[in-house]
């Protein structure tokens, strides 16, 4: 049963090239649009902008969580039906009408151009925040060359005769994070002043990002060679000496040993939805605008597989060593655990050194609390419990991953400035390519909207776009800003990114037209798309975008807005805190989540509202 | 702790005899991890090592007190255990029954500790002396901080390169800029009849022979 449902969209020949026009345009080499150098350039940048930081520190955290071994079920599934449809779609309508993401929605029908505009802003909005998290990164690349390194150990008080107490509560790591990176404040109402380190280290960042992007895809292109094969370099070289280090394999071996059961968590199936569909960078707007300068004849249909697999191999490849290193990590804390348990037993009952060990540890333990005395004199003792279990449970993604856990797994390592340098630079790389599509995704649409004159210079428009995001971005610099990022993150890059593809496939399927579209790609790549592609486009990627979004929505609504903060007075500390946002938080996330979304509407009526007026004033 | 209480209330009749006794007001508790600092080139605890340890002692308490020659005979140890721990006490060089006061030999062996540590080849977690915390080194503080030299570095190399490609751009467009307006003034130059322009090699376009044109054939 097909789905012949198509809906009236006059004028629309005249408003895209035609399949001649785009081979005259094909003959003449236009100068005026740029292209890519070679076909390389073109699979870096959109695997650049693919793979990102959420491959390291969001995917292996899903994985182990959600089943283990079993998560790469719902994964490949979603990969297949959700991924790789949405991704040839917005390669192929890119490639085809050669434009920008809001001349593409404006070509295909007026009205849809708030879908362009609204890509426009979540492009912006991400762009801002994911650059400040570069700064970070950026802060911590600028203190690894130091050995030891400044975060392994925690500074000495003023009158230097013990440690800060803040950093002998908690750990000289998060001590490190929270107070001489961040210095967050307690509540995000307490917003503190501008921290001068991290301005300096957010005008950088967007240096660098500017004068990557400075003329467009001619420096990005050129840039990619390095920022989208240096990652894999790295983690390559992370892995072969991550399996060199004790505990790594068990920490392989927890995350991928499979838990079925979890499969039947819907809980699974959604996040799994989720994360393909913001690890493909979907909805930005980018990837369309990268497909645009592409040669007619390219074939979208191969670049999508294959930047699907390699995004998804990716995600394992990065799960893994991860994981070896949180295994290392895991390890050594379980031993640390269990020998100041045994020196303490060893201080107590003033045995010899060596009497107990790892190995027969469990065992003297049992033969010292047989007697009364040694009962009493263990109970006064109150030894921790160590289990390797809990160590590499202790889940954590995000910034916690790579800021807290990872840095405290290189301190260990031998030669740790070096594997910091190495890492700091893979997630500055993982990061910078990732911003090439967002700054695409901003830029591009300026350009097609005509708010700059013509003659401005695309150096003049890159800049101005970077010089506006750093000095909005200036939020995240102040003593509260981790809080707004955690804000800016939960609610400007999820729900109107759902609601944006699920307008573009509809768009594309419904207004534009499928069988036009498989005409199209037909011209393009010599063959139709076979039913498989048919049958996603039209209903199966739409649907699953759908619940993912349903799912979504509702669970933002219903959720308590409370958000954890460091504080050293706290009762828990160094527990972190849950705090219940302040009221006047409504008011951001509407503008975060609530503008861009209703951005599509509104665009669309007030598209109307100027048609009956000319009308009505052609007419008088 | 129970154990601890009676043991005490059994020495107190030697108290009398013996200076030295575990949680005397004089008396110090000395744990010695060698296993733990050295691993496989641990040596083995014996009297010859307690010998060299109540010489460290005389020698910090000499280097203290300038002038009292403290001798081995003014440290006695008791109360050695399997851990490899003991206490000891010191006496005064002029009158052994006098014990020194705990300050007295606590500053004596935070002089000194360096050399205590090293003459057995330990740390102070390793060799530890109870009640008296290990004095903790100021950490070494550049002038500059490291990473604003590397920020530096990088900042430098970008502010470099974003002034390179804006002037070479801004170059490379008023060469364009110069080119286009060359070429006009060459058109301008071959002369233009009926409004239509000329092509390089001169002369006027016969618009008979042309195809594909905007301007109607004649």
């Amino acid at each position: 049963m097909k789905l012949k449902i198509r809906l009236p969209n006059p004028g629309l020949d005249d408003r895209i090239p035609s399949h001649k026009d785009l081979e005259d345009m094909e003959k003449q080499e236009a100068a005026d649009r740029p292209q890519w150098d070679n076909k390389a350039q073109y699979l870096l940048t959109c695997v650049g902008f693919c793979v990102g930081l959420g491959n390291v520190w969001r995917f292996p955290y899903l994985c182990q969580s959600h089943g283990g071994g079993a998560f790469m079920i719902p994964f490949l599934f979603l990969l297949i039906f959700e991924g790789i449809p949405l991704l040839y779609l917005e390669f192929a309508i890119g490639q085809r009408l050669r434009k920008g993401s809001v001349a593409v929605w404006t070509a295909i029908n007026p009205y849809l151009a708030g879908v362009g505009i609204a890509s426009m802003c979540v492009s912006f909005l991400v762009g801002m925040y994911y650059n400040t998290i570069i700064a970070w990164v950026m802060w911590y690349f600028f203190h690894s060359f130091q050995s030891p390194l400044p975060w392994s150990q925690c500074p000495l008080n003023d009158n230097r005769t013990g440690l800060v107490s803040e950093c002998k509560r908690s750990s000289s790591i998060d001590y490190f994070w929270y107070r001489e990176t961040l210095n967050t404040s307690e509540t995000i109402d307490v917003s503190g002043g501008l921290q001068w380190w991290m301005v300096l280290c957010l005008f950088c960042a967007w240096a660098v990002l500017y004068i990557c992007c400075i003329r467009g895809i001619e420096t990005t292109g050129k840039a990619v060679y390095i920022t989208s094969t240096l990652p894999y370099v790295v983690l390559t070289i992370f892995l072969i000496r991550g399996l060199t280090l004790k505990g790594s394999v068990d920490g392989i071996k927890f995350l991928f040993t499979p838990r079925v059961k979890e499969l039947m968590n819907p809980s699974v199936w959604l996040d799994a939805g989720a994360q393909v569909f913001y690890s493909f960078s979907l909805a930005f707007g980018g990837l369309i605008s990268f497909s645009s300068y592409n040669p007619v004849h390219n074939n979208c249909e191969q670049d999508a597989v294959i930047i699907g697999i390699i995004n998804g191999c990716t995600s394992v490849f990065a799960a893994t060593v991860v994981y070896s290193i949180i295994g290392f990590r895991a390890t050594e804390q379980f031993n640390t655990c269990l020998n100041e348990n045994i020196l303490m037993l060893l201080n107590a009952f003033d045995l010899a050194e060596g009497t107990i060990t790892e190995t027969n540890y469990d065992e003297m333990l049992r033969m010292l609390n047989s007697t009364t005395s040694g009962f009493d004199t263990i109970q006064g003792l109150d030894l921790s419990t160590c289990n390797l279990e809990t160590f590499l449970s202790d889940g954590v993604e995000g910034t916690g991953l790579a800021f807290i856990v990872f840095t405290e797994a290189i301190t260990k390592m031998p030669v740790s400035p070096l594997w910091s340098v190495l890492f700091f630079i893979m997630l500055f790389c993982l990061g910078l390519s990732t911003m090439f599509g967002a700054i695409e995704g901003v830029v591009v649409p300026l350009q097609d909207l005509k708010i700059f004159p013509k003659k401005c210079p695309k150096e003049a428009l890159s800049g101005i776009v970077c010089l506006l995001s750093f000095m909005i971005a200036l939020i995240f610099c102040l003593r509260s800003g981790n809080y707004w990022l955690v804000l800016f993150d939960s609610y400007a890059g999820s729900v109107p990114l759902l609601i944006i593809a699920f307008c573009e496939m509809t768009a594309v399927a419904y207004i534009y037209g499928i069988d036009r579209f498989n005409k199209d790609i037909e011209f393009m790549i010599g063959h139709k798309p076979n039913i498989f592609w048919q049958a996603m486009w039209r209903l199966v990627s739409p649907l699953i975008v759908f619940v993912i979004f349903v799912f979504y929505f509702i669970t933002k609504v219903n959720a308590e807005l409370t958000y954890i903060s460091w504080n050293p007075n706290s009762a828990n500390f160094p527990i972190l805190e849950i705090l219940t946002y302040p009221k006047w938080v409504y008011i951001v996330i509407f503008i975060l989540a609530g503008v861009p979304s209703l951005l599509i509407p509104g665009v669309a009526l007030f598209q109307l509202f100027q048609r009956c007026c000319c009308k009505r004033n052609m007419y008088k | 702790m129970l154990e601890k209480v009676l043991f005490l209330l059994c020495l107190t009749p030697a108290l009398a005899q013996e200076p030295c006794f575990p949680g005397s007001s004089h008396a110090y508790k000395v744990r010695i991890s060698i296993k733990t600092a050295l691993g496989n080139q641990a040596y083995v605890w014996n009297d010859n090592e307690m010998y060299l340890f109540r010489a460290a002692m005389a020698f910090a308490l000499r280097s203290y007190h300038n002038g009292q020659e403290f001798n081995v005979s003014n440290i006695m140890v008791c109360n050695e255990t399997p851990r490899v721990s003991f206490w000891f006490v010191v006496s005064s060089p002029e009158n052994s029954s006098v014990l020194l006061k705990k300050g007295d030999v606590e500053n004596a062996i935070r002089k000194s500790r360096n050399r205590i540590n090293g003459a057995f080849l330990l740390t102070d977690q390793t060799l530890e002396f109870i009640d008296i915390p290990p004095t903790l080194a100021a950490p070494v503080m550049p002038v500059t901080p490291p990473w604003l030299i590397v920020f530096g570095v990088v900042m430098g190399a970008v502010g470099a390169g974003i002034i390179f490609l804006l002037v070479s751009s801004l170059v490379q467009s008023k060469r364009k800029k110069n080119k286009k307006t060359l070429d006009e003034d060459r058109e301008d130059m071959r002369g233009i009849e009926n409004g239509l322009g000329c092509d390089n090699l001169g002369g006027v376009y016969n618009t008979t022979f042309s195809d594909g044109d905007k301007f109607t054939p004649m």
